[in-house]
């Protein structure tokens, strides 16, 4: 049994000093913000890493758990294959250096939602080495945030403390779900840069299939270690903030610790290594538990397992499975698409997103469809809660609207009319346009009507016009008007300048 | 009818083969000697009359039908190591209370699938840890040799040792992580192999040290113990240290002699102070095995001096973990605290006994922040030399011949106290759990007080065969009639 791979005990250092933009005013001077993420991203597999129990979210409490879950004498774990797979999948979704000798430890420690008395995790011998992740930083420009590392470890259970003044329940579902920790650099420098460091991680687990990315259901939660520095000198104390679990919450997270860090230094005071907790209710940070208080959790090799012992042909065969990633996907949006690199982003942030929008826009104006999906569509969608997924227009029928208003069917004022039908009734855009006469009216000899018949009516706005050129838009509107939005605003403006002989 | 009890494995089954006698006959009189002679032993926790009168109904009826395992009627004692599903497992520990699994281990699994009967769960140390049995939470278990000394019968299978050798079952099943079957297996004039690491899956056993852990029948002959083996190994995926080997017929093996086989005889384990008796015991089977025309060879084991500390630093260290989860949250016994910690410290305080105990600290504290490369890193590779001098003397020879145990039974209680006399009754057998590798004891002559002694035939791995054939030579040879 030969040790193919080096230990990995990462020595963090922080090399990059952060852009003066992203500096922090205090009393004394500026301050520099320095944050690495450990994140647990839970597999998306159907079964636990160690057991054939279902690693399905919900059900009754105590339904999903086998004997290895629950801890009972003489129980052993088996590794699951397809765990495995997910955690090189995201290995190589990060272009990390992928461990083909790792191995499992124990972490010991008491708890009652812990059944076994430890947890199977990969300490010393992680599956995944390091890697890189592009996210977007303050200015929107784009930076990239060191992986150190990912390991296989399991979760624990979940305690239930409000059930019962007197009483802690304990829900074994989630205990032997396998869990991916993924660690970053402390390449991080604002609370921005944390929380978009967050974003883009899940958005590549939910590229990669790897993890549903569902942080309500505690699919992804972050351990976020903050310290502060004045610009680019010696690290100062970190604080470790455990299980905060949404974008919005890391960045007010890092902002609060931060803060607290900036002032207690310049108050002349120290910063003691702890593990806080964040109250979403209060937006701060509180102690949990003091270094003192620390464990020590006897890491050794689980000796019911063997060291996990992969191939290059493994690996290389999920290689070759692997989808265009988020960063490659938004160059080719730009490239492609024309898009800006916010627009492009911003589909790109999401694959559901992203989809859609290539579906929408085959053989169609890209641009448009990308302006109609993110300020009309997105707009109704959060006006009303509703998700994405459960949008009432299809890509295709969006594409539609689009083709429509494109080829001079229907004019941009009538497209929203349209748009609006669309999400009520589900329908295409053009079955909609035929349905309720919507076409637009090129007909030149019935605008040029309806222009006679207003200029008839108002002579004096005639003369004014013919004074004042600008009067040119008021008479567009009166056209539309009368021919109820169908006119060809192109038509109606060639026609009016004619007649009012407006150059 | 004579006595059934005093029969062999091999012999009942013919026996049965034969219809002689059925099944429940036989179970029978199993039942109604335990009944007579467990009180005085103390080899059974559990007697499970009805189950195995069932068990024994329903292979009597596969038998008229022709269906004939392997061991097919035959009435076994198993170690209450072993989970057997909806009968108290509680590894002769306090802190397992009343505890009755669900699930059944994949060993005994296996002796049902091949017919066996189960008569019971039988006594050992607490946890398997202890070498006289008794750190049993159901008591000591007696020696049937001389039973009015008042002997231990060895440990920690000493439940399994006693009764196969007052013949209260045919053969029993045990556990071997310092020497715990082959230990007991001397001290009582039986028969134990503990195979290969990995040849019999740990499922559903409750784990002392996982990396020395491993199943092996103790039985009242060679033949019986190949038999018996047979059954309880096999891959078993639910176990992801067992071997995917193919299981031979080891028995096949007893038989075919020693000529031209080197066997290794270390000079390390001769040892100061060791007993007269003992070495002359190991002469003996030295000149049996060259009679038969095997070559001795001379070898040598130099890290053996380390295995009994690096054991104690290595099965403590695993065992501190594998028994963090008797911390009676979800089953066994409890006992209410202040807070959380309270109820941890009262319940394991309450539910472990003195020497479990022991080994849980000793193991904690060879883990803990800024000891674990002192100790149980500095043990790890300590027991790589223990394995590299064994692949090396197995390079010189085909198997080697050492004593089982330092000395005969001893009287209950005299060791107790001293931890380290105690340990030191696995001098012999760790370095096979350390490295691995398959061991054997059989009973080869009696000591000046009468009481039997064991000699020990370690293999290469997965060379249990090699083993069985030395073992069936020197059985021959020492000619062991002699019964307690």
């Amino acid at each position: 049994m030969s040790i193919a791979a080096e230990a990995s005990e990462p020595v963090f250092t922080a090399f990059k000093t952060a852009r003066p933009d992203q500096w922090v005013k205090g009393v004394t001077g500026d301050w520099e913000i320095i944050v690495g993420m450990e994140v647990h991203a839970q597999v998306a597999a159907k079964a636990k890493l160690f057991s054939g129990a279902s690693a399905a979210y919900g059900g009754e409490p105590n339904s999903h758990v086998s004997f290895v879950d629950a801890g009972m004498p003489g129980m052993l774990p088996v590794i699951n294959k397809y765990c495995v797979e997910q955690a090189v999948r995201t290995g190589l979704g990060l272009g990390a250096k992928i461990n083909l000798w790792s191995r499992f430890d124990r972490k010991n420690y008491f708890y009652p939602d812990l059944p076994q008395g430890y947890q199977i995790s990969q300490y010393l011998y992680p599956i995944v080495g390091q890697g890189v992740l592009e996210i977007e930083s303050d200015d929107k420009s784009t930076i990239e945030v060191g992986i150190e590392r990912i390991h296989l470890e399991q979760d624990a259970g979940k305690s239930v403390h409000d059930l019962d003044p007197n009483a802690t329940y304990v829900d074994l579902n989630r205990s032997g779900c396998a869990l991916m920790e993924i660690v970053s650099k402390p390449d991080i420098r604002s609370p921005e840069e944390a929380a978009n460091y967050f974003k883009a991680l899940r958005s590549l687990v939910r590229y990669l299939g790897t993890c549903d990315g569902n942080m309500d259901e505690g699919s992804m939660r972050a351990d976020v270690n903050v310290s502060v520095r004045k610009p680019g000198g010696e690290l100062g104390t970190r604080c470790e903030i455990k299980n905060v679990n949404s974008t919005k919450f890391v960045a007010m997270a890092v902002a609060y610790e931060a803060r607290r860090q900036i002032e207690i230094l310049e108050d002349g005071g120290t910063i003691d290594q702890e593990t806080r907790l964040f109250d979403v209710k209060t937006g701060q940070t509180r102690t949990m538990r003091s270094k003192e208080d620390a464990h020590d959790y006897r890491y050794f090799p689980d000796p019911d397992l063997l060291p996990l012992v992969i191939t290059q042909e493994f690996v290389d065969g999920i290689k070759a499975t692997l989808p265009e990633l988020p960063s490659d996907k938004r160059k080719r949006f730009i490239a492609d698409y024309g898009l800006s690199a916010y627009d492009a982003g911003v589909l790109v942030a999401d694959k559901e997103f992203s989809d859609y929008f290539e579906e929408a826009a085959k053989g169609t104006d890209a641009k448009m469809v990308n302006s109609w999906m993110t300020v009309e569509l997105f707009g109704y969608l959060n006006k009303n809660g509703i998700e994405f997924t459960a949008s009432p227009v299809s890509a295709q029928n969006l594409g539609g609207l689009v083709k429509l208003i494109q080829d001079g069917t229907i004019n941009g004022k009538i497209a929203k009319d349209v748009f609006a039908k669309m999400i009520e009734s589900g329908d295409d855009a053009s079955t909609i346009v035929e349905r309720d006469g919507l076409k637009q009216t090129t007909d030149t000899g019935a605008i040029e009507a309806a222009i006679d018949a207003l200029m008839a009516q108002s002579p004096e706005k005639v003369d004014e016009a013919r004074e004042k050129p600008k009067m040119l838009g008021w008479w567009v509107g009166q056209v539309m008007k009368s021919t109820g939005g169908k006119a060809n605003p192109a038509i109606v403006n060639d026609i009016l300048k004619r007649k009012l002989g407006i150059e | 009818m004579s006595d059934l009890t005093k029969l062999s494995l091999k012999a009942a089954l013919d026996g049965m083969n034969k219809g002689d006698f059925t099944s429940l006959e036989l179970t029978n009189a199993f039942l109604d000697k335990i009944d007579a002679q467990n009180p005085k032993l103390n080899a059974y926790t559990l007697v499970t009359h009805d189950h195995a009168r069932e068990m024994a109904k329903a292979s009597d009826a596969r038998r008229a039908k022709g269906q004939v395992g392997a061991l097919e009627g035959a009435p076994l004692g198993i170690k209450d190591l072993f989970a057997t599903k909806g009968f108290r497992t509680a590894a002769c520990s306090k802190i397992l209370g009343e505890f009755k699994p669900e699930y059944e281990s994949t060993v005994t699994s296996q002796l049902w699938r091949d017919g066996a009967i189960m008569l019971g769960k039988l006594n050992m140390d607490e946890f398997a840890m202890g070498s006289s049995n008794e750190t049993s939470a159901f008591g000591n278990v007696i020696n049937p040799w001389q039973i009015e000394k008042k002997l231990t019968p060895g440990g920690s299978s000493g439940g399994s040792a006693s009764s196969v050798a007052a013949d209260l079952c045919l053969g029993a099943t045990a556990t071997d992580t310092g020497g715990s079957i082959r230990q007991p297996a001397a001290f009582t004039g039986t028969v134990g192999i503990k195979p290969t690491y990995g040849r019999c899956s740990r499922w559903g056993i409750v784990a002392f040290a996982s990396s020395l852990d491993q199943a092996g029948p103790i039985t009242k002959n060679v033949e019986d113990c190949a038999i018996m083996l047979k059954s309880m190994c096999g891959y078993d995926a639910k176990d992801s240290t067992s071997l995917e080997a193919n299981v031979p017929d080891f028995a096949s093996f007893i038989n075919k002699g020693v000529k031209g086989l080197k066997i290794g005889v270390p000079k390390e384990y001769r040892m100061d102070g060791m007993p007269e008796e003992i070495n002359q015991l190991w002469e003996n089977g030295i000149e049996w095995l060259k009679a038969e025309g095997a070559e001795i060879v001379n070898i040598s084991l130099p890290h053996t001096k380390y295995a009994l500390p690096t054991y104690y630093i290595v099965a403590p260290a695993e065992a501190s973990s594998n028994l963090a989860r008797y911390d009676g949250m979800r089953f066994g016994a409890r006992v209410d605290g202040n807070d959380l910690n309270d109820t941890y410290e009262k319940t394991r305080a309450a539910g472990f006994g003195q020497e479990v105990q022991r080994r849980i600290l000793i193991g904690t504290y060879v883990l803990s922040a800024g000891y674990y490369d002192a100790y149980y890193l500095k043990a790890q590779k300590v027991r790589a030399r223990i394995l590299q001098d064994f692949t090396d003397a197995f390079k010189v020879c085909d198997a080697i011949l050492t004593p089982t145990a330092p000395s005969a039974a001893f009287p209950l209680g005299q060791k107790q106290d001293d931890p380290i006399q105690m340990y030191l009754n696995d001098v012999f057998t760790v370095t096979t759990n350390l490295a691995g590798l398959p061991g054997l004891s059989l009973p080869a002559g009696l000591s000046k007080d009468g009481l039997p002694l064991g000699l020990q035939i370690i293999g290469r791995a997965l060379d249990e065969e090699t083993i069985f054939s030395v073992a069936g030579t020197i059985e021959a040879a020492a000619n062991f009639t002699a019964k307690p």
